[in-house]
């Protein structure tokens, strides 16, 4: 609108702009080489981003949408996201300050937005060769198959080439192949180019954002909400606004068939802060909750462990200099220090704390217990002595408990949302006519259920397994002492112990295989098994990842130790 | 395929299933009904890769649920299976005629007519030549319930003539039975297969309207035809059928004889041996030994004292004629080192005389014969029945006595 000059080739001043934002002469259709700057309005409180100009967008297209781009899309799901972190008391400053800055400067980078030459432009490119050539025929353009196998989401063959047979040729301007406007080109785009934007990617925004303002959630609880539905992930496109149409590889983009996993979120998170050139992050102190020592307790408690045991894991902290400020905070892009699972870490300080004391062999445990049990008998102090036989009877039965229900609510689950999903508009008649079947079914057999009620959606909390001191079946042994498993040397209480058992003598490359250990049940005791197992419950990661830690902790425990081993080794070998 | 790469909602749809099958396997219908509610949200992602989908699993499942449930009725079932109809084009014959015997078992023989005639009328493109055997299938049965109906206006018809009334619209109905039946039956029993019910049917029909030669050609293809699956059966219905027609022992031993190679054990055996004993052929005597033998290795035929009877009557009387004594050699040869203590013990010896006296007196002549008056089984029962005053065994006394050495030449 604003501009003005001629037009070179006939001098008129009859100014158009193609998607590609660039501006033509209405006249005589000279494109020249000039864009039009992006202009933002409203951020968030406006769910869309002008972010390429849109002179000759069309509003209305035959089935009531209009146009609107994959990161329109993210854009609303992040929204959503942080709406929920606010409902469940993260500080308002996140959503408004930090997470749409972010976000803005993801857009930068990515070239998506606010900057001289949108991605966008090369979505006409692809659309224009629909009208005058068949699906197949461009060799160089990726076949549709290929577009739909490039997604993560599990491909079901069948749909699949239901949906590449029926797409029939258009000279609309939009793809054909999905709902937004830059659906293929999306699935499309190299992956080490320009970190491409996926569901799991909005989870690590949001992790990151909780990072920066050090918020006490960590990421483990933070997926465990996204799976207890407390945080939109599933089904978030539902609440994407009616105009939005979502169809074809849309489907690939936005819909989710698993839950996001700890080292996915994580990694990408990692990745993105590099990306985004950001600053050291805020430093995590020792006040801070995501510091080990704090982590420690709050796992201790829900553990039913000793509050004893929280002195053990801050010598062990401090000896290995996990509690520093320059460990534990983020520096984005430093590839030499390493990236702090702040959850995986203090669960695993803990199982290192147990191998400490109790060894954990399957045998010097259940002495010590017996042990304990007997000083027990004659115990006159307030507090009774730690007795691991009795601990890991109580929470064995809790966890199983726990388990069963976690396994029989993972069965039940009911992944599909009402808003019915379709690859294109002739798809949609057979949907719809599924949709209802599965509705009607529902309905029959739900009957047939009997008077078990679907559970209410349980309020989020942090701590999955509560053990309260009133209770006077002594269950709970925060209050119990180690003293049972302790002996004075010089002045000093020590383990009883004098053994420790390492993980693994020698640490695995991470970068070649991926992990520092090789976790198999069989080859490890049941105490240590049941040990891992229990965090593993709860911060819902797989024992190995706990594992992993576990042993890196210990080779920097032991570290003199080892060295000197090895020294040993390399003198006799010469 | 990797367990790593499935997808969370493949898991978890996976896990249902196996919770549905231990609610399935404790007749836990209440439980297993949730549990399919939250599976079959499945029909709306496609598994063609799999060997069984979805939409077989939920049709499966959900008649089982339904067929149990204390909660469910007939309204609800049959809204199932409408419902489980449309669902799969390729299955639609089949779920069709499982739908049809669900009916019969509940006894609705007229839903279960209406359903099949339904179905008989349904053509689907190329579906309908892929589904020729299920479209037989429902044709048969179709020709079966109108045998059914046939057979009801035949009483009717029957009681009438007792009556002295001939009704000829009850004539002309079943006549138009037989016809639709008739047409029906022959086409399935084309197909080789088991037809048991189908084939009695249909000779039924056949015999009634007095066309003797199709049922005899029915009855041979069905027991002699290779291609048909070996059938017990089809050779009993044979047999059977020419005994109604009067015809020679030659063709009904022939008969019999190949139901006594398939199943020794056969129940039938009684009479052939029967048969064969009365023989006047050397052969066939000697077969009617191996044929009863035979059968008297089955367990369930230990205490049938038809049989021991049967065997009991033929070797006393080749004992007394002194000839072919060799034949109960042969016999015995293979026996004589399991039968001792598989009839003849002393606790089956003093069981047979508490339960069944005439059991334990044929039991103790073979016995006699093969083991001597000395054998555990002999000894008991001749005392039994001595001490009981009863005649005939104090005859079998006798006869032993005078027979004493005859187990020895047999078992040589």
């Amino acid at each position: 609108r604003d501009f003005n000059e001629r037009c070179a080739q006939c001098s008129e001043v009859n100014w158009g702009i193609t998607d590609g934002g660039r501006f033509y002469c209405r006249s005589c259709h000279n494109v020249t080489e000039r864009t039009r700057e992006v202009v933002n309005a409203d951020f968030m409180t406006n769910s869309r981003i002008q972010t390429i100009s849109k002179g000759l967008r069309k509003q209305e297209k035959n089935d009531g949408g209009s146009e609107w781009y994959v990161c329109e899309g993210f854009q609303l799901v992040l929204k959503k996201q942080v709406e929920a972190l606010e409902a469940l008391g993260v500080c308002p400053q996140m959503k408004d300050e930090i997470l749409c800055n972010f976000w803005r400067c993801y857009l930068q980078k990515s070239k998506q937005a606010y900057c001289k030459r949108p991605a966008g432009e090369a979505v006409k490119a692809l659309s224009a060769c629909e009208s005058s050539t068949d699906v197949d025929s461009d060799p160089e353009r990726p076949s549709l198959l290929h577009l739909l196998s490039l997604s993560e989401s599990e491909g079901d063959l069948q749909t699949d080439c239901s949906f590449v047979s029926s797409v029939s040729k258009v000279s609309e301007s939009t793809s054909v192949y999905s709902g937004s406007v830059d659906g293929s080109l999306y699935l499309m785009k190299n992956q080490k180019e320009k970190l491409r934007m996926t569901m799991p990617m909005t989870l690590s925004f949001c992790y990151m954002a909780l990072l920066w303002v050090r918020e006490p959630i960590t990421l483990s609880e933070l997926l465990r909400f996204v799976v207890e539905g407390h945080i939109p992930y599933l089904n978030v496109f539902q609440h994407f606004p009616e105009k939005m149409k979502l169809c074809g590889l849309d489907l690939k983009i936005f819909c989710v068939e698993s839950w996001p996993a700890y080292e996915e979120v994580f990694n990408k998170m990692h990745e993105l802060a590099a990306f985004l050139d950001l600053p050291r992050f805020p430093d995590i102190t020792e006040s801070c909750f995501l510091h080990p020592d704090m982590l420690c307790m709050k796992y201790l408690m829900e553990a039913n462990l000793p509050d004893e045991l929280h002195n053990w894991t801050c010598r062990v902290v401090k000896k290995i200099g996990i509690g520093e400020v320059d460990f534990l905070t983020l520096m984005p892009g430093n590839k030499s220090t390493r990236k702090v699972k702040y959850d995986v870490l203090a669960a695993a300080v803990i199982v290192v704390v147990l191998k400490l004391l109790f060894l954990l062999d399957d045998h010097y445990e259940w002495l010590l217990s017996e042990l304990a049990e007997e000083r027990n008998k004659n115990n006159t102090e307030g507090c009774p002595y730690f007795e691991f036989k009795k601990w890991y009877e109580v929470v064995k039965h809790s966890l199983d408990v726990k388990q069963k229900k976690l396994d029989e609510e993972r069965a039940k689950y009911l992944w599909r949302c009402e808003k019915p999903l379709f690859y294109s508009v002739k798809n949609k008649p057979k949907v719809l006519k599924r949709r209802q079947m599965v509705v009607n079914l529902q309905n029959q057999f739900g009957k047939l259920s009997g008077s078990v009620q679907r559970a209410e959606k349980p309020n989020p909390s942090s701590f999955q397994l509560s053990w309260s001191e009133e209770n006077t079946d002594g269950s709970c042994f925060h209050g119990h002492s180690l003293k049972g498993v302790l002996q004075e040397k010089c002045g000093l209480l020590t383990a009883m112990n004098p053994d420790y058992w390492l993980c693994t003598v020698k640490l695995c490359n991470e970068k070649l295989c991926g992990h520092l250990g090789h976790y198999r049940e069989v080859e490890f005791p049941q105490s240590y098994h049941f040990v891992l197992g229990l965090f593993s419950f709860l911060l819902r990661v797989q024992p190995s990842y706990i594992h992993d830690e576990v042993c890196m902790i210990e080779h920097k425990l032991f570290n003199k130790k080892l060295c000197k081993k090895l020294k040993y080794n390399a003198v006799l070998r010469k | 395929s990797s367990n790593e790469h499935k997808s969370n909602f493949k898991k978890s749809k996976e896990a249902c299933l196996s919770y549905i099958q231990d609610a399935l396997l404790q007749k836990q219908w209440k439980r297993a009904a949730e549990f399919l509610s939250c599976y079959v949200e499945s029909l709306e992602k496609d598994y063609s890769r799999e060997h069984i989908g979805p939409s077989e699993m939920i049709w499966r499942i959900g008649t089982e649920i339904l067929w149990h449930h204390s909660q469910s009725n007939m309204k609800e079932f049959n809204c199932f299976m409408e419902q489980m109809k449309t669902l799969g084009v390729k299955r639609y014959l089949k779920v069709c005629l499982e739908h049809v015997f669900h009916l019969l078992c509940n006894g609705q023989i007229d839903e279960a007519y209406q359903n099949l005639s339904l179905a008989e009328s349904w053509r689907f493109g190329e579906q309908t030549a892929i589904q020729d055997k299920e479209m037989k299938l429902i044709q048969a049965y179709r020709g079966l319930l109108d045998y059914y109906s046939w057979s009801k206006q035949k009483s009717i018809l029957l009681e009438h003539g007792e009556d002295g009334f001939s009704d000829l619209a009850v004539e002309r109905e079943m006549h138009g039975y037989f016809r639709k039946a008739a047409v029906a039956l022959k086409e399935i029993i084309k197909i080789p297969g088991v037809w048991d019910i189908f084939v009695k049917c249909y000779v039924d029909l056949l015999e009634f309207y007095g066309d003797h030669n199709e049922a005899r050609q029915v009855l041979n293809e069905y027991a002699y035809n290779s291609k048909f699956p070996a059938n017990p059966n089809a050779h009993v219905y044979l047999y059977q059928f020419l005994k109604r027609q009067g015809e020679s022992k030659k063709s009904l031993v022939s008969a019999l004889k190949i139901l006594h190679d398939i199943v020794p054990s056969h129940e039938l055996m009684i009479d052939f041996n029967t048969m064969l004993q009365k023989s006047k052929k050397r052969k066939k005597r000697r077969l009617g030994l191996e044929v009863i033998f035979a059968a008297l290795d089955y367990a369930g035929w230990k205490e049938n004292a038809k049989a021991w009877g049967c065997l009991a009557r033929q070797v006393k009387q080749i004992v007394i004629s002194e000839k072919h004594l060799d034949w109960i050699k042969q016999e015995w040869s293979s026996r004589k080192d399991w039968w001792p203590a598989f009839h003849f013990s002393r606790y089956l010896a003093k069981r047979n005389w508490q339960e069944n006296k005439s059991l334990s007196y044929e039991k103790a002549l073979v016995a006699g014969i093969l083991l001597g008056k000395g054998c555990k089984y002999f000894k008991y029962v001749s005392h039994q029945g001595c001490k009981a005053q009863l005649k005939r065994f104090r005859m079998l006394k006798k006869f032993m006595n005078r027979h004493n050495l005859v187990y020895l030449r047999i078992s040589g």
